[in-house]
C-alpha cells in the first residue's frame, strides 16, 4: 500500500529525458521501479531469476552436446511425423510452436480488455489462452509418449549420444511444467475477472487483498514468458 | 487505483497492434521451421535460427510484455542481468572443448 502512495505522488514535471530518469531513479531514497507497482515488479524479479534456471538448462545442454565424442541423435529425424503418408520434419513441434504464439497473442488482447474493463472478453480471452495452453501440454505428453515407446531414455537412446534423452527429458519437463503452472494461474484469475472480483474489490482467499485488473497483467507476464523460454528451445534444441 | 487503470490506456495499447506482432511470431516461426524443412546446413543455418529467435523475444518481451513501455529502471534491472548468461556461455564454451579434446585425446574417439 505504502508503494501505491509513493507511485501517485509523482509531480507533473517536464520530461528529464529518460537517461535523467533511469539515474533519478535509482539514486533516489525511494521505490527504484516508479512507474511499474511492486506486483509488477516482483513478477519481473521472478521471471528473471527463472531465465536463469532456463539458461543453465540450456547451458548445459550446450556443454553436453559440444563435448560428447558419439553424434548427438539429429532431431529433424527424431521429432518427424507420418502424416497422410509422408514425413514431416518437426511438425508436431512447429504445430505446438503456433499453439503457444496464439495463446500468447489471446492472453496480450485479455491483459488490453482488462484495462478496459471489459469484463466478459478478459475472461473469455484467458480461457482461451488456458485451453490453447493445455493443448500445448497435451502434445508434449503425446510427444514424450512416442519418445518413450521409441526407447528414449535419460541415460541412453537408440540414435546417438546419450546425453541427449536427460537434456530433452529436462528441459521440456521444466517448461511443460511451467506451462501446466500457467494454465491453472490463467483460470484462477479468469474466474476472479468472471465473478467481477476486481471490480467490488472483493479479497483474495489466499492474500486477502482486493485484486485489480493489474493481475491479469502479471498472470500475462508469466505466461509470455513461458512463451519466450519456448522460443528459446525451439531454436536451440530443436532446430541446432 | 484509478492511476493504475489508467496506465494503460495512456500508452494506447490496440488491439490491431497486438494481432500485428502475432501476424509476425507466426511468420518468423514460420521461417525458423522452413530452416529445418529445406535442410539449410552451416554458418547460414545458424545464423538464421539465432536470428528469428531474437526478432521473436524482442517482439514478446517488447510488445506483449510491455517492456516497451517501462521506464529504463526497470528494463535495465531485467534485461542487463542475462547478460551474465553469454559470459557463462563463452566460459564453458572453453570447457566443453577441453573436455572433448581430453576425451578424443584419452579415449579415441569413443
Amino acid at each position: 500500500m505504502t508503494g501505491l502512495t509513493l507511485r501517485s505522488s509523482r509531480p507533473p514535471e517536464a520530461d528529464p529525458g529518460r537517461w535523467r530518469r533511469l539515474s533519478d531513479d535509482w539514486s533516489a531514497e525511494r521505490q527504484t521501479f516508479r512507474g511499474a507497482s511492486w506486483r509488477k515488479a516482483m513478477m519481473w524479479i521472478f521471471l528473471l531469476s527463472d531465465t536463469f534456471v532456463f539458461g543453465c538448462f540450456l547451458l548445459a545442454y550446450m556443454t553436453v552436446r559440444m563435448s560428447t565424442t558419439v553424434p548427438w541423435p539429429n532431431p529433424s529425424e527424431v521429432f518427424a511425423l507420418e502424416i497422410g503418408g509422408r514425413q514431416l520434419p518437426l511438425i508436431l513441434i512447429a504445430i505446438m510452436t503456433f499453439v503457444l504464439i496464439s495463446s500468447s497473442g489471446t492472453m496480450a488482447m485479455a491483459v488490453a480488455f482488462g484495462y478496459r474493463r471489459d469484463r466478459t472478453r478478459t475472461a473469455l480471452l484467458m480461457l482461451a489462452t488456458a485451453i490453447l495452453g493445455a493443448t500445448f501440454v497435451g502434445m508434449q505428453a503425446f510427444e514424450w509418449t512416442k519418445l518413450i515407446h521409441e526407447g528414449v531414455r535419460p541415460w541412453g537412446n537408440p540414435w546417438g549420444a546419450d546425453q541427449f534423452g536427460s537434456t530433452f527429458f529436462m528441459i521440456t519437463g521444466f517448461h511443460g511444467t511451467h506451462v501446466s503452472i500457467g494454465v491453472i494461474v490463467l483460470l484462477v484469475i479468469a474466474r476472479k475477472v468472471w465473478r467481477g472480483d476486481f471490480d467490488h474489490g472483493q479479497r483474495g482467499f489466499f492474500t486477502s487483498q482486493p485484486g485489480r485488473y493489474e493481475n491479469v497483467e502479471i498472470a500475462g507476464l508469466y505466461w509470455h514468458f513461458v512463451d519466450l523460454v519456448w522460443v528459446f528451445i525451439f531454436a536451440l534444441f530443436y532446430l541446432w | 487505483m484509478a492511476t493504475q487503470a489508467g496506465h494503460a490506456e495512456t500508452h494506447g495499447h490496440s488491439i490491431r497492434l497486438y494481432l500485428l506482432v502475432w501476424g509476425w511470431l507466426f511468420v518468423l516461426s514460420a521461417c525458423s521451421y522452413l530452416v529445418d524443412y529445406f535442410h539449410l546446413t552451416g554458418l547460414l543455418r545458424w545464423s538464421l535460427i539465432l536470428l528469428f529467435m531474437i526478432v521473436k523475444a524482442g517482439l514478446i518481451v517488447g510488445i506483449f510484455m510491455h517492456m516497451a513501455w517501462e521506464r529504463l529502471a526497470l528494463i535495465y534491472a531485467i534485461l542487463v542481468p542475462p547478460a551474465a548468461l553469454l559470459v557463462f556461455v563463452a566460459i564453458m564454451t572453453f570447457e566443453a572443448s577441453y573436455t572433448l579434446l581430453t576425451r578424443l585425446a584419452f579415449f579415441g574417439g569413443t
